[in-house]
């Protein structure tokens, strides 16, 4: 599971031994997290926002139940429950806040979290199983934030549900059926809040299920680092703790500081205003959009404007929205190309700059800004580029590309030179 | 195989797309969406600033007594405050007695301890603040088929919403001529009220601060005009929709400066450990 140099967990105290026998479970801590997991040397920043979204997890989890002690999940009270929270349970509105800035920061460092794994290359092999558990969290964080999201039971709550569960009905046959098996009803009511609830409080203990899946997927190959290259010799790694204890601990300050900014001082800057409208089924809002993390997928959902020959748009928006993420699940086969991180992709660096993160930061406004024109052409463009840098170019560019030589070894790249390099056959050249 | 499959399906969404954007773009060229009125004369909020604004504002207490004093007399008659209890008041600097006294001055729905029907009483500081009407019917009724919204949360529920109320209420004035003149069927209906701040520019609420001096401040006070009255009732709003919002900026600045302080300690170990490991 490790690199045959990874320090050997060794108990002192006889107490510790004593465990140590019966149950090893500081043995899996000294080897997940401590000094017993060689890590690469050459780490940047990027590499922190796993140790952050677990945070972030932790914060939810616990803010969450909070709120959850004082809530009622029913529609004549679940809106003046959480006002009662905010303004009569000692530091309540911070819990609120904080729960509700917390989701939008998760979404935050979850996005790096998978952007840093699109540049570099994280899904390839042989960390497939790691990027694959990590889109499987991706979709159960996206269902748990939406179904929190109902729970206030503000407008955007209800005609966010509304439209989000009116997609069901867009599948052929039983798509009608389904969606009002899955609401509970018609249209989001009280059997609909209640499940949401109950599917709320449930799915991130499924997600830290997952993430354990994740983690320990991850320490069978061990991190990726920015070159690409394997692990090759001790000198290329250096223990977790202290190294990356102590440059994960000091960055989730910085984070911290981002985080206490947000809560303090704009906490519904994220938020949309109708949400502290209460549910009124009879009003429709003037613009129903998600919160921001969903606004990519949202508007690539209504870029399908026009019926496909015999696809109705909807069900072709429909299957967009889903298909670009599920998209996600194919990668490690779509990017055949032998070198994994970017910066030796001279090729694909230049469409994921110049291709991705454009389309994706257009995809994010647009979904944002009301359904009009010129929004709809300019979210189409986008659209269009977002499949075809999965789908066409990716699989293109990774079969005729021309890397940049690569260092031979991870120390190589960090002091210059390596002694084992000279001694390999492979380096004369 | 799998790149030509990913290939097709990659077509299959863009073709798609390309269909959606082609067809889009010819109507948009050709036919374009007609301009509204609420699209052209619809404005932004005006720029106004409460003491309460910024990283370091508090609340003028004595502004919020007075927007109290707005909303109490004004604006109570029609819109409820269903998140507030008397009891709350006291943060606005009133005395028990005084919290008491107002409460009082209200009448709540009540049972009668003898028949067991339901009457009035006087209300006691745990008390909410009354509905105006019993039931959205009869809100209905008394006001032009529009349903006076709830207050609490106001401030929070519109876009810039201090601002906003302070536009709202400063905002009403007669349909401008340019207005009747590019969209003549856009004519404010009988019985609403023109008032450019509101999303579709004709609002059901008639003015309800007309004149100067409609509210009596006490001694001390700046005049009542009606610039001020609205002023002060948006500044109590901002209060009503978030009390908490002194102690929240206040915990911020400890927990900030707190973090900071961790931050360079925690950035220091990190140097101090990673020392003469280049990485």
């Amino acid at each position: 599971m490790s690199f045959p140099w990874a320090n050997e967990y060794k108990p002192s105290h006889p107490f510790m031994q004593w465990m140590d026998d019966r149950l090893p479970l500081p043995r899996l801590v000294f080897n997940s997290v401590g000094a017993g997991y060689p890590v690469p040397r050459n780490l940047n920043y990027f590499w922190n926002f796993g140790f952050l979204a677990a945070l972030c997890l932790i914060v939810q989890i616990v803010t969450g139940i909070v709120m959850a002690m004082h809530y009622a999940a029913n529609t004549a009270v679940a809106f003046d429950t959480i006002e009662m929270t905010v303004r009569d349970v000692n530091w309540g509105w911070m819990m609120r806040y904080a729960h509700a800035n917390g989701a939008s920061m998760f979404f935050i460092v979850i996005y790096v979290h998978i952007f840093r794994g699109f540049y570099y290359g994280s899904y390839k092999a042989p960390r497939e199983m790691v990027w694959l558990l990590g889109v499987v969290i991706f979709l159960l964080m996206m269902a748990t934030a939406f179904m929190g999201y109902v729970l206030p039971w503000g407008q955007m709550s209800f005609w966010g549900a509304k439209v989000i569960t009116g997609l069901f009905g867009a599948i052929p046959f039983v798509g009608e059926p389904l969606q009002q098996w899955l609401l509970g009803g018609f249209a989001p009511d009280n059997a609909a809040l209640n499940r949401f609830f109950s599917l709320h409080y449930l799915l991130p203990f499924v997600i830290v299920g997952v993430v354990i899946l994740h983690i320990w997927a991850l320490h069978i190959p061990g991190s990726s680092n920015p070159t690409g290259v394997e692990v090759k010799a001790e000198s290329d790694t250096v223990p977790f703790y202290p190294y990356y204890v102590a440059k994960d601990g000091w960055f989730i300050g910085v984070f911290a500081i981002v985080f206490s900014l947000m809560l303090f001082y704009f906490p519904n800057s994220l938020g949309h205003p109708d949400n502290y409208i209460p549910a009124n089924p009879m009003s429709t809002p003037a613009h129903i959009v998600p919160e921001w993390y969903f606004w990519p997928f949202y508007a690539i959902l209504r870029a399908f404007t026009q019926d496909f020959f015999f696809i109705p748009a909807k069900l072709m928006g429909v299957l967009a929205m889903f298909g670009a993420i599920l998209v996600w699940f194919f990668l490690p086969w779509l990017d055949k190309s032998p070198v994994r991180s970017g910066s030796y992709r001279p090729l694909y660096k230049k469409f994921f700059w110049f291709g991705l993160i454009p389309a994706m930061a257009v995809l994010f406004y647009c979904g944002g800004a009301a359904a009009a024109e010129p929004y709809v052409m300019i979210s189409q463009l986008a659209a269009l580029y977002y499949f075809a840098h999965f789908l066409i170019v990716l699989p293109i560019v990774s079969a005729i590309e021309k890397p940049l030589p690569l260092p031979y070894s991870i120390t190589e790249s960090v002091l210059g030179t390596d002694e084992a390099a000279q001694l390999a056959p492979s380096a004369t050249v | 195989m799998a790149r030509i499959l990913s290939i097709l399906v990659g077509l299959f969404f863009t073709v798609a797309l390309a269909w959606s954007f082609g067809l889009g773009f010819y109507t948009w060229a050709t036919d374009p969406a007609a301009p509204t009125a609420e699209h052209e004369f619809h404005l932004l909020p005006k720029e106004v600033a409460f003491a309460s604004d910024g990283a370091f504002g508090k609340f003028d207490k004595q502004q919020l007594q007075r927007g109290f004093q707005v909303y109490k007399e004004v604006c109570s008659a029609c819109h409820s405050l269903n998140h507030v209890a008397f009891r709350d008041l006291a943060q606005l600097g009133y005395s028990e007695g005084q919290v008491k006294a107002i409460a009082a001055g209200f009448q709540v729905p009540g049972v009668d301890p003898t028949t067991g029907e339901a009457n009035l009483r006087p209300g006691l500081p745990t008390d909410y603040f009354p509905k105006p009407f019993a039931n959205d019917v009869a809100a209905r009724a008394a006001n032009n088929n529009a349903v006076p919204p709830d207050l609490s949360l106001m401030t929070k529920a519109r876009h810039e919403g201090p601002a906003y109320v302070y536009s709202l209420l400063t905002g009403f004035q007669a349909q401008p001529a340019q207005l009747l003149k590019e969209f003549p069927d856009s004519k404010t209906p009988n019985g609403l009220h023109y008032n450019p701040y509101f999303a579709n520019l004709n609002l059901a609420m008639a003015p309800p601060l007309t004149g100067d001096g409609q509210v009596e401040y006490g001694p001390g006070n700046p005049k009542p005009t009606v610039d001020q009255m609205s002023k002060d009732v948006a500044a109590f709003l901002i209060w009503t929709a978030e009390p908490s919002l002194d102690k929240r900026k206040q915990t911020g600045l400890a927990v900030t400066l707190f973090l900071l302080f961790a931050t360079v300690l925690g950035y220091m170990a990190y140097r101090n450990i990673w020392a003469g490991k280049k990485h």
